[in-house]
């Protein structure tokens, strides 16, 4: 195969742009947790809404990071560690009486992003992730 | 491995239609089953699975949990009441024994 030399620096861009494209997306869910929410949301989207994910942006010891999920108007949400050797962390379904949030602490593998995706009174779904920088991961070895 | 005891606080004091946090906390170890042992053997998953809470047997927030929930989970969340009743408290663990405890909430 003969390439022109505009050729070769095209193929040479679009090698550079394949390499960097994991960097630009991310924020995209690993495929263990893209089927997580799926399983979730029953195939459906998640958009943007009024849900509020609130964790520290570096967490010390991953073993115990505090996390809280508030989104008003939602009968049920699930937290999702993108990075863990099993992503979902849990399902919370709310009831009569109680306020749509959930404060926990969970354990994180590494530094990685977390995912909320809450179920609202509607049947629609909306979805917020943070990134938490992990400087000892919690799921020790 | 010590003994099980669930805690659990609420407000002393509660005005109807009032939202208030309660917060719950039981010792667990949480064996995530991803450690290993010494011999370098998986320590088999153990954990607490399921979490509820019902307010005069209706329920008030029920948590599916996953093994990256750390030792000693711990919950916090919100709810408001019109009259006085019983919350209780309710963690499954993964050999079936289940940990029970129980708070009487009165308005005003």
């Amino acid at each position: 195969m003969n390439l022109s030399r505009r050729q070769a620096l095209a193929l040479g861009g679009a090698a550079v742009s394949v390499t960097l494209l994991p960097v630009s997306f991310a924020f995209a869910a690993s495929d263990a947790s893209t089927a997580e929410i799926a399983a979730f949301t029953g195939g459906a989207t998640a958009g943007e809404g009024s849900i509020e994910l609130t964790t520290p942006e570096i967490a010390e010891n991953g073993n115990t990071v505090p996390i809280a999920i508030s989104a008003p108007g939602a009968t049920s949400v699930i937290l999702i560690a993108d990075g863990n050797p099993t992503p979902r962390v849990a399902v919370a379904h709310f009831g009569a009486g109680a306020e749509p949030m959930v404060a926990t602490r969970i354990r994180l593998a590494g530094t990685q992003n977390v995912i909320a995706v809450a179920q609202m009174a509607d049947g629609s779904f909306v979805k917020t992730a943070r990134a938490v920088k992990v400087t000892i991961g919690g799921c020790g070895g | 491995m010590a003994k099980i005891k669930p805690r659990v606080k609420v407000p002393k004091t509660i005005a109807a239609g009032e939202v208030f946090p309660v917060k719950t906390l039981i010792n667990h170890k949480m064996e995530s089953g991803q450690r290993k042992d010494k011999a370098g053997e998986k320590i088999p998953r153990k954990i607490i699975n399921k979490f509820e809470v019902t307010f005069n047997g209706a329920p008030v927030i029920t948590v599916d949990v996953e093994p990256a929930v750390s030792t000693n989970p711990f919950f916090e969340f919100q709810m408001q009441i019109d009259g006085d009743g019983e919350l209780a408290f309710k963690w499954t663990d993964d050999d079936g024994s289940v940990y029970e405890t129980s708070k009487s909430i009165a308005v005003g």
